[in-house]
């Protein structure tokens, strides 16, 4: 026997199959455009350069075939790759759309388990469901307790809470709300993932951008009256709301 | 335990070789042996400033790649036998610096000198990144004007995360702000930045403010640091700011305009 365990030894097994949950953001398209696409496409990873690199992404082409626009995949694909992000699957396609997907060595998905994508549309009417889907992955709240300098970047998956100040030139990211405590001087860009519930509060506004679900202002549209206050951002009807946080009745 | 200084700004012309030399020749003055490097290989000025560019035979890059030994490299300085120098190389470019080289270097200065500080090029790029990235405390020079705060806000964040000490999740770099070519009636004017705008923008220890002054160029020219003339306000504020480094409590100076009425009146030096 012991001859046996010379012969063949023991090698621990090399790989395991495991299951795992990502989140992927869905580029959701209701346009066959490719030229309106693109530069749509192109306005959105602007404001999120570094958030937006090397990003995979899963196409969902379902609403736009249901309007009979069959969208050319590999066309779209390309269009995609050029603009910095990685497409990673299609879901909703037709079989001709499917085929060229695998062609592109891109996976097929079912569109059951993604009704997510309608439900967050709808999210404005219905009590706060879609974000179960954002807060199961994670909900924890990112603290930070330093100041923010140019050329910094914070993400946070949830919300984001900052009790110092937050300098020009810095970017500030986070899929849920955004907190600071202090002085907002740069970037601030809340419901990254598409909540448009996400909320901006902060102590002292004087920042260069902030951006809601992708609709944003920059420092020169912002009103005098909502400078240098404690205000709080919130989106309605698709535009951005700016209001003391102190409501006066 | 020695102390790594790195002076730095992000901006270039704003005096951090003036203050490299000023604070290094206050520490040893005040009887801690100090070594200053130079980290602008390639645009070497500190032996200029210190008044030992005829003396430099070897230079950082040669000890790095082994050429001379740290000793045969290290000039004394003439006015202070408690402060060495060790220059750039003029010959070649930052690339010759390697952060392995860098650290092996720190490390072996660290079991002789009290403070080694380290004259960090403008810019972000290598040659600064190596002058900050092993330092324990930071003298962040800037000028009362936007550009130079933003720069030094954005070497600021960098100190605050791609340092050694960040990397390994210490205690961070101690950070203080040295606010130079100060003119308070210009300030009065509206043309410069207070003490306090700069301030708001970067919330930092406020280590001293070096008013604008003749002397600085004067003690450039003749190879002194200004911190030597004792009688210029700009080598006074130096000595404040060593002295405040070192735990000492001095009331700020040169921040208001205070001229005297007979000064006004024939005007000052």
């Amino acid at each position: 026997m012991s001859t046996d365990s010379q012969k063949m030894p023991y090698t621990p097994p090399a790989l395991e199959f495991k299951s795992s949950t990502f989140s992927v953001p869905v580029l959701v398209l209701s346009s066959d455009d490719l030229l309106i696409i693109e530069q749509q496409l192109q306005e959105k990873v602007d404001l999120a350069p570094e958030f937006f690199k090397n990003s995979p992404l899963v196409l969902d082409v379902q609403a736009l075939n249901k309007q009979g626009y069959a969208i050319d995949i590999a066309a779209l694909t390309e269009l995609i790759r050029k603009i910095g992000l990685l497409p990673i699957g299609i879901r909703g396609g037709n079989a001709q759309q499917n085929r060229q997907a695998l062609e592109l060595l891109m996976p097929v998905y079912s569109i059951r388990s993604g009704g997510v994508t309608e439900e967050t549309q709808k999210q404005k009417t219905v009590t706060p469901e879609p974000n179960t889907e954002l807060d199961s992955d994670v909900t924890a709240t990112t603290l930070i307790t330093q100041p923010i300098r140019s050329g910094q970047r914070i993400y946070a998956k949830g919300d984001l809470v900052i009790t110092a100040q937050v300098s020009a030139g810095a970017e500030i990211m986070a899929e849920g709300n955004i907190h600071v405590y202090n002085t907002l001087r740069g970037r601030a860009l809340a419901g990254v993932q598409g909540n448009t519930d996400a909320r901006i509060f902060c102590f002292d506004l004087q920042a260069e951008l902030i951006s809601i679900a992708g609709n944003y202002k920059v420092s020169e549209d912002l009103d005098e009256s909502v400078r240098n206050k404690p205000v709080q951002i919130y989106l309605q009807d698709q535009a951005l709301i700016i209001k003391d946080i102190v409501q006066h009745h | 335990m020695a102390r790594i200084i790195v002076v730095t700004s992000g901006k270039g012309g704003v005096g951090k070789t003036t203050t490299s030399a000023a604070i290094a020749m206050g520490l040893a003055k005040k009887g801690h042996k100090t070594a200053v490097i130079d980290f602008d290989v390639g645009l070497r000025n500190l032996d200029l400033i210190m008044g030992c560019e005829r003396r430099v035979v070897y230079d950082f890059v040669n000890v790095i790649n082994g050429e001379a030994t740290l000793n045969q490299a290290l000039i004394r300085d003439k006015n202070c036998n408690l402060l060495y120098i060790l220059p750039a190389s003029q010959t070649r470019d930052k690339d010759a610096l390697s952060q392995e080289g860098v650290g092996k270097i720190l490390d072996e200065l660290k079991k002789d000198f009290k403070y080694i500080v380290c004259d960090s090029p403008a810019g972000i790029e290598k040659g600064a990144h190596l002058a900050m990235y092993f330092a324990d405390d930071a003298f962040v020079v800037t000028n009362p004007e936007v550009s130079s705060v933003r720069d030094s806000d954005r070497m600021l964040g960098i100190l605050a995360s791609k340092s050694r000490r960040a990397e390994q999740n210490e205690e961070p770099i101690k950070e203080y702000l040295l606010l130079s070519r100060y003119a308070p009636d210009r300030v009065k004017l509206g043309e410069m930045l207070s003490v306090d705008d700069v301030q708001d923008i970067l919330s930092l220890h406020l280590l001293g403010v070096i008013p604008e002054s003749k002397s600085v160029l004067n003690a450039s020219n003749s190879g002194t640091p200004v911190i030597l003339d004792e009688k210029s306000d700009a080598g006074q504020a130096y000595a404040d700011i060593v002295a405040r480094y070192l735990g000492e409590n001095r009331p700020h100076r040169f921040i208001d305009d205070k001229k005297g009425f007979f000064r006004k009146l024939f005007g000052s030096k």
